[in-house]
C-alpha cells in the first residue's frame, strides 16, 4: 500500500506541474454554449456551469491543494517541532505556558477554529493557509514535546551536556533528530489532512475564491447542478479522495517502517 | 474517585477561560473597524457608531472582556445583528437538531465499525483483513462533502428511497448520518482491530480457551469487551470531529442545526451569532472530553491514580 500511496502522490505532483501545460484547454476559458455538458472524447471530465473544461480545472486545482498542503505542513511542522522541543527540553514555566496554549487550541474541535478565523479575516487562500498553520502546529508540538521529554534524560544527551555542548546544539544535533521520524509520519498524514481542510473551507465558501480553480470550490458550485450534471461533483471529489488516500497510504506505510512500536501494535 | 473528578474539573477551568478569551478576541481580529465590517462599507457613520455602542466596542478592551465573561456566566451571548433575537435563544432552538444528527452519525459509525474491526482482527493477515483495512482507510480519505451529494444522487434522486434534504422524519436522518459517520466508522474500525488483536494475545483469553470456551465466545465475551475501553475513549475524542463535520453535513442536507446556523451567520456577517455558535460547539467538545476522561477513570481505575 505504501508503494500505491507513493505512486498516487508522485502522479498528483506530476499532474500539477505539467498537467496544465499539456492539456489543450485553459481552466478559465469558457464555452457557454456547451455549459454542463457531460464527459466526451474531447472534454474527458465534461464542462462546468460556465462551460469550462473540468479536467483542466482539476489539474489546476491539484496545484492549489498541494501548495496549501506543503505550506501548511511545512510551517506547522517547523513551528511545532521548535516549540515542542523547547517545551519538552526546558520544562518548568516555559513548558507550562506552552502546554496551556496547546490545551486551549486543542479545545476547539478540528476545523472549527479555522472556520472562525477565516470568517473574521475574510475568505482567501492566504487566510486559509494562515488559519490552518496556526492550528496545525499544536499536533507537532505535542508529539515532539513527548519525544523530547524521553530523550533529554538519555545518556547521550547528558554526555553531550557534560562535554560542554550548548543548548541550541544539543537540541539541534541530538534531541530534535530523535523526533524526526515521528514528525515525518505526522507530516505525511498531515498533507492529506491539510488538503481535506482546504477543500472543506473552500466548499463552505470560506477558502479559495472563484475564478481560481480549487477542488472544494468546484464541489460547492457542483452542488447546485447535482441533478442535471453530477459530473461537476464526481470528478473534483474523486481527485480529493484519491490524493488524500495516497497520502494516508504513504503515511501509514512510513509509520510502519519508522515506528516499530506502532507497527507491532497494529499488525500484532 | 471524588478527588480524580475534582482534579479533572479544576484542570478544565483554565481551558474554558482560554476558549472564552479566544472567542472574545475573534471580533477584534476583524481587519479595520469591526462595526463597519459588519454593516458594510456603504453604511452611514451614524449607524456604525450606533452598532459600535450596542456591541460595547466603544468601551475599553478590559471592560468589554469583563462584560463578555459576565454575560457568558449568565448565558447571555448578546443579540443577533440580523434578527435582533438573543443569540442564546437561536442556538438553543437549533441544538436538538445537531445533537440528533451527531448521535445518529455515531450510531452509524459504531454499527459499521465494530463488525468490520472484529472481522479484520479475527481474520488477521487474510484478504478479508486487507480489504477491511483498505476500505477503512478509504473511508477516512473520502470527504463528507463529496460522499453526501453522491449518496443523495443514488438514494434520493435515482432510487427515490430517501428525502434529499431537510429534517422531520427518520428517513431524513439516514443520508446525513451515514455521510457524517463514515469517517468515524473508518477510524473506529482500525482502532477496534488493533485493540482486539492486543487483547487476543492476553493470557486470560488463552485460559478461557483452555477451559473449553468456544473461540467465538472467547473473542466476543472476553477479548472484545476489554478492547472496548480505548475504543470508547476514541469515540469521545472523535466527537469534536463529528461536530465540525456536522457544520458541512448540515450545509449539504439543509439540516437546521447549529452548523448551518454558523455558516449562515458568517454569510450575514452576524458576528455575535458566529461567536455564540463557535463557543457552544467548543464548550460541548470540552464537556464531552471531560466526560470521556471521567468514564475512562471509572472503567479503568489505574487512570485515577496516575
Amino acid at each position: 500500500m505504501t508503494r500505491v500511496g507513493a505512486a498516487i502522490v508522485l502522479l498528483a505532483v506530476l499532474a500539477a506541474i505539467i498537467g496544465p501545460v499539456i492539456v489543450p484547454f485553459d481552466p478559465a476559458d469558457q464555452e457557454l454554449a456547451l455549459r454542463l455538458e457531460g464527459p466526451t472524447g474531447q472534454h474527458w471530465f465534461g464542462l462546468d456551469e460556465l462551460g469550462r473544461d473540468i479536467f483542466a480545472r482539476v489539474l489546476s486545482g491539484a496545484r492549489i491543494s498541494l501548495l496549501v498542503g506543503l505550506v501548511v505542513v511545512g510551517v506547522s511542522s517547523l513551528v511545532g517541532t521548535l516549540l515542542g522541543s523547547i517545551a519538552g527540553y526546558f520544562g518548568g514555566l516555559v513548558d507550562e505556558c506552552l502546554s496551556r496554549v496547546m490545551d486551549i487550541l486543542l479545545a476547539f474541535p478540528g476545523l472549527l477554529l479555522a472556520i472562525a478565523m477565516v470568517a473574521v479575516l475574510g475568505p482567501s487562500l492566504t487566510n486559509v493557509i494562515l488559519a490552518l498553520s496556526l492550528i496545525g502546529w499544536v499536533g507537532y508540538a505535542r508529539l515532539v514535546r513527548g519525544q523530547v521529554l524521553r530523550t533529554r534524560e538519555l545518556e547521550f544527551v547528558q554526555a553531550a551536556r557534560a562535554l560542554g555542548a550548548g543548548t541550541p546544539r544539543i537540541l539541534a544535533r541530538h534531541v530534535i533528530p530523535t523526533a524526526l521520524p515521528a514528525v515525518t509520519v505526522q507530516a505525511t498524514l498531515g498533507m492529506g489532512g491539510a488538503i481535506l481542510a482546504e477543500a472543506s473551507l473552500s466548499f463552505l465558501g470560506l477558502g479559495v475564491q472563484p475564478p481560481t480553480p480549487s477542488w472544494g470550490t468546484m464541489l460547492s458550485y457542483g452542488k447546485a447542478h447535482l441533478l442535471e450534471a453530477p459530473h461537476l461533483t464526481i470528478f473534483p471529489g474523486l481527485a480529493i479522495a484519491i490524493l488524500v488516500l495516497g497520502f494516508n497510504f504513504l503515511g501509514d506505510g512510513l509509520r510502519d517502517a519508522l515506528d516499530p512500536q506502532t507497527q507491532s501494535r497494529l499488525k500484532t | 474517585m471524588g478527588r480524580f473528578l475534582a482534579r479533572r474539573l479544576v484542570l478544565t477551568i483554565p481551558v474554558l477561560l482560554g476558549v472564552a478569551t479566544l472567542v472574545f478576541s475573534l471580533i477584534h481580529l476583524i481587519p479595520g473597524d469591526p462595526a463597519q465590517a459588519m454593516l458594510g462599507e456603504a453604511a452611514p457613520q451614524s449607524d456604525v457608531e450606533e452598532l459600535r455602542r450596542r456591541l460595547g466596542l466603544d468601551k475599553p478592551l478590559v471592560e468589554q472582556y469583563g462584560v463578555f465573561l459576565q454575560g457568558l456566566v449568565k448565558g447571555d451571548l448578546g443579540t443577533s445583528l440580523r434578527t435582533g433575537e438573543p443569540v442564546t435563544d437561536q442556538i438553543v432552538e437549533r441544538m436538538p437538531a445537531t445533537f440528533e444528527l451527531a448521535a445518529a452519525a455515531m450510531f452509524v459509525a459504531i454499527a459499521f465499525s465494530m463488525p468490520l474491526g472484529i472481522l479484520a482482527a479475527v481474520r488477521r493477515g487474510t484478504a478479508v483483513d486487507h480489504a477491511a483495512m483498505t476500505v477503512s482507510l478509504a473511508g477516512v480519505s473520502v470527504p463528507n462533502f463529496w460522499l453526501g451529494p453522491l449518496l443523495a444522487i443514488v438514494f434520493a434522486v435515482e432510487l427515490g428511497w430517501l428525502p434529499v434534504s431537510g429534517r422531520g422524519t427518520w428517513a431524513h436522518l439516514v443520508l446525513p448520518a451515514i455521510s457524517l459517520g463514515a469517517a468515524l466508522a473508518a477510524i473506529l474500525a482500525r482502532m477496534t482491530r488493533a485493540t482486539l488483536l492486543e487483547e487476543l494475545r492476553e493470557q486470560y483469553v488463552q485460559a478461557a480457551r483452555a477451559r473449553g470456551v468456544s473461540r467465538m465466545r472467547a473473542i466476543l465475551r472476553h477479548a472484545f469487551r476489554n478492547s472496548l475501553i480505548p475504543v470508547v475513549t476514541l469515540l469521545g475524542l472523535q466527537f469534536g470531529a463529528v461536530l465540525t463535520g456536522a457544520v458541512i453535513t448540515e450545509t449539504i442536507f439543509a439540516w437546521p442545526g447549529i452548523g448551518r446556523l454558523l455558516i449562515q451567520s458568517i454569510g450575514f456577517r452576524d458576528y455575535p451569532l458566529v461567536q455564540g455558535c463557535i463557543l457552544l460547539i467548543a464548550l460541548t467538545y470540552v464537556g464531552v472530553n471531560l466526560l470521556t476522561d471521567v468514564i475512562y477513570g471509572v472503567l479503568d481505575p489505574r487512570i485515577r491514580y496516575e
